[in-house]
């Protein structure tokens, strides 16, 4: 026989305005195995949980019902009083009074009603519920960050400076990410590359970090402390211990013509090149898409090692044994970590998107990042801002910020936050570079809340002679050999037109295209424009709903470099709460299976998300083979449960018969016996478990 | 009071999606009638049928039953799960005469506060207007009368089979 002990909590006023909690105290006297049911101001308080350890030591009771806010709130809180009086942390139930009852209706009496149903579920639910004890699983000491753009770094030095391993991941052939194009940065005028590159280089050579450069992810398995994740590693073509990175091999290279990456297509390349002159590793990588051998060998159907097209770079390379291998192939390794950080940043829409402003027909209308690479003393025209299309010098820039973004019929409806900032110090730096030079920038609002950026644009105005037009761009188009663009100045109520030899779009800020697919193999949630989802708005900005994944950067929304920065800083600290941790409690809410009730048709096998289950021999004779669930992979959502025909399997925390009890239990209020006449007798629930 | 007809809504809410936007709908003070209860599961793909007609059984009016959005499940796929076992399942509540009027599936997410509140306002007042619920009454009299003619014993859906079920091999 059950012991149940039922408390409601007024929670001040929030719940006590609304309602008659003594009433549903007394009226939870009344329900069958309840021996004690008390009301208190705040349940929560230290001395409303002294009352239920009281209570359940004094009267020993076997199962706690506490009416009171939502258990999201404070179940966590409740079960360790329990567990602190002895009794097992599973044997209590939250009845939520407070979101679901006291705060959304305006009729006390109705809403004491329903409260005292919602007591009478718990009740009916906790008389099935069983001691359960945690899981302990051990954790893997070594974390995963994925990109290695500036917050993937950071958050990579981070985690290994406090002692752990960790791999970083990044799929091009260097890290660096967009910070390491940038020329500037706002509001100092840093040189980005001169702040970035010393924690590249960092990263490489600290001790505890293993860095893997042109590699993806392809599978994750596993939990939390247990992932278990599949590396994919293309052909670099050029073996990194051995290549010392002379460069002799650039410079003999005969295509020269492949758009470059690093300089947004404003610059070229070779089939065998360098990423970037800082690069980390900086070594070469052979672009298998163009090197004339690789695209010979293709045609031939044979490899590239055994072609003897080309070669000249093999041929010139000092090192004995030569560090090129055109024999080299994709390699795949399965690593363990015990935590996940997710920095896989952002990306730019390109000017193509934005053909009402003559993206992608002339060549002088550009995105900024194209404009951060002219800006660039290390850029394609070594920071001298020419045009794009016939290489003058430009003396007349336009910048249209809001290009795509806050523009639902553009399918970004959100604020790209960093464009205001950087379209201000895009017209300042063009203004340091051409004293003469004129910059205009047409923005809807000037979005400069952070430490300094206001103070920023007004320089830009004030000192830099930048003009600002506060209005939308409605076209541009061509005049001679210029471009002119067409808006309204809505502080005139006028229409503009303004010259210009470079328009620079800035355009909106975009999540990876294929983060999707990785987002849906690390079970992280993400909005409709694919920006990954945090675990709460508010207060977990930096966890994902899959425990021990983080985030960091921009892959969770647009962001400039020190919020970046200090996010992954923030997912640091929270993979390292994990690492440090030996052993990690999870919750027993898991499946089990009774194997005489299976008959191994494979439907929980097949609906299982994460692959809990497989076929083993019984446990009881005569032996055949049964689903089996693994606890320590099984999350416990009970799919499995509710698919199986045969019923055999069953969810620890969340039983059919604590749930069938729980579902009986609505009805007997006072809305029940209004509705009357249906044929069931309403206390049917109550009495039928009473019987028992 | 008045007269009218209050209807019992027996609802079966995820915890990571639903439970979390009616969460947000008391927080954001969003008032809706109190008709509705919440069961809280792990996740709409625990949603076993029998919870459905249990909750007929019990006498309630209506049902509902609401997840996370598709892409946003806490399991990766469990909602998908539960709807397709909802289809497959309405059709034969149609089939015995539980209308579309009081029967609900929707997906609300930890954010929709606002659509949590809606929800329960628009299904309350469809229940509302089908009345009171007393099929299952006559539902299980013509089972048990089935049952008779084909030398079975009473409903199939009735939880205490897994009581009997050590019977079985």
């Amino acid at each position: 026989m059950a012991r149940i002990g039922v408390f409601v909590c007024w929670c001040g006023e929030n719940i006590g305005r609304m309602v008659d909690c003594p009433a549903v105290a007394a009226a939870a006297r009344d329900m069958s195995q309840v021996v004690h049911a008390e009301d208190y101001k705040y349940m929560c308080s230290d001395p409303g949980q002294q009352r239920l350890i009281d209570a359940i030591r004094q009267k020993h009771l076997t199962g706690v019902v506490v009416a009171s806010c939502s258990p999201r709130m404070h179940e966590p809180t409740f079960r360790a009083a329990a567990e602190a009086a002895g009794l097992n942390q599973f044997m209590v139930e939250m009845a939520n009074l407070r979101e679901h009852c006291s705060w959304v209706h305006d009729d006390r009496q109705e809403a004491t009603a329903k409260s005292i149903d919602l007591v009478r579920m718990m009740v009916a639910k906790v008389r099935r519920n069983e001691r359960l004890s945690p899981i302990r699983v051990p954790i893997t000491d070594r974390a995963l960050v994925i990109g290695g753009g500036i917050a993937g770094i950071q958050a990579a030095l981070d985690i290994a400076d406090s002692g752990h391993e960790v791999v970083l991941v990044e799929r091009s052939p260097s890290i660096g990410g967009h910070m390491s194009q940038l020329s500037e940065t706002f509001p100092t005028l840093d040189c980005s590359q001169c702040i970035l590159t010393p924690r590249m280089v960092e990263v490489a050579r600290h001790p505890r970090i293993r860095l893997m450069t042109c590699t993806e992810l392809q599978d994750v398995e596993g939990y939390v402390g247990n992932f278990s994740v599949t590396l994919e590693t293309r052909a670099r073509y050029v073996d990194l211990e051995r290549c010392t990175g002379c460069g002799a091999c650039l410079e003999v290279c005969p295509v020269k013509n492949v758009p470059g990456e690093f300089d947004e297509s404003l610059a070229t390349r070779g089939a065998i090149y360098r990423p970037f002159p800082q690069a980390v590793p900086n070594k070469p990588v052979i672009d298998p898409q163009c090197c004339l051998r690789h695209k010979a060998a293709g045609r031939k159907g044979i490899s590239a090692a055994e072609s003897n097209v080309c070669g000249k770079c093999a041929e010139v390379c000092p090192i004995p044994g030569k560090a090129i291998d055109f024999g080299d192939a994709p390699s795949t390794v399965v690593e363990n970590f015990g935590a996940i950080v997710v920095a896989t940043g952002f990306d730019v829409r390109p000017v193509s998107d934005f053909p009402e402003y003559g993206g992608g027909r002339f060549a002088d209308v550009i995105t900024g990042l194209q404009f951060e690479r002219l800006l660039s003393a290390s850029g394609p025209t070594e920071g001298q801002v020419r045009r794009v299309s016939d290489g003058r010098p430009a003396r007349r820039v336009v910048l249209v910020a809001c290009a795509g973004s806050r523009d639902a019929a553009k399918g970004c409806a959100y604020c790209s936050k960093i464009c205001c900032m950087y379209s201000s110090k895009h017209a300042m730096l063009f203004r340091h570079k051409c004293h003469d030079g004129q910059a205009t920038v047409f923005y809807m609002d000037l979005r400069a809340a952070g430490k300094g950026y206001d103070e920023f644009t007004r320089r830009a105005a004030e000192e830099d002679g930048v003009s600002y037009v506060r209005g939308r761009v409605s076209r541009v188009y061509r005049r001679g050999d210029s471009l002119v663009v067409c808006g309204v100045d809505t502080l005139l109520g006028r229409k503009v037109e303004v010259e210009a030899d470079l328009v620079v779009l800035a355009t909106a800020a975009v999540p990876q295209k294929d983060v999707r697919q990785l987002a849906q193999k690390l079970g992280v949630s993400y909005d409709s424009h694919g920006w990954l989802s945090e675990a709460h708005p508010k207060l977990r900005p930096v966890e994902t709903a899959t425990a021990g994944v983080f985030l960091a950067g921009a892959c969770q929304g647009p962001r400039d470099i020190p919020e970046a920065v200090a996010q992954a800083g923030g997912a640091a600290a929270k993979a390292m709460v994990l690492l440090s941790k030996r052993m990690l409690d999870r919750e027993p809410i898991v499946a089990r299976i009774d194997e005489r009730a299976c008959d191994l048709c494979g439907t929980c096998i097949k609906v299982c998300p994460v692959g809990a289950i497989e076929a083993q021999p019984s446990g009881s004779r005569p032996v055949r083979q049964v689903a089996f669930v693994n606890e320590g992979l099984c999350i416990g959502c009970g799919t499995c449960v509710a698919s199986c025909r045969s019923k055999a399997p069953d969810l620890a925390g969340f039983t059919d018969q604590q749930l069938y009890r729980s579902i009986l239990a609505t009805a007997d209020g006072t809305i029940a016996a209004a509705a009357g006449g249906n044929g069931q007798p309403s206390a049917k629930g109550d009495a039928g478990e009473a019987g028992r | 009071m008045s007269e009218r007809f209050e209807p019992r809504i027996v609802a079966f809410v995820c915890t990571w999606c639903t439970y979390a936007g009616a969460d947000l709908a008391g927080t954001s003070r969003y008032v809706y009638p109190p008709n509705v209860r919440l069961i809280r599961v792990p996740c709409t793909g625990r949603v076993d049928a029998s919870f459905i007609l249990k909750a007929f059984e019990s006498g309630a009016d209506g049902v509902l039953v609401s997840g996370c959005h598709p892409g946003d499940c806490h399991y990766t796929s469990g909602n998908l799960h539960a709807r397709r076992r909802w289809n497959v399942f309405r059709e034969l509540l149609r089939f015995v005469g539980i209308g579309d009027d009081r029967l609900a599936f929707s997906w609300v997410s930890a954010a929709e506060g606002r659509k949590f509140a809606d929800l329960v306002c628009d299904l309350t007042e469809r229940v509302r207007a089908a009345g009171p619920f007393d099929g299952y009454g006559r539902m299980s009299y013509i089972a048990e009368a089935l049952a008779a003619e084909c030398g079975q014993q009473g409903p199939a859906e009735s939880p205490d089979d897994r009581d009997g079920r050590e019977g079985r091999a």
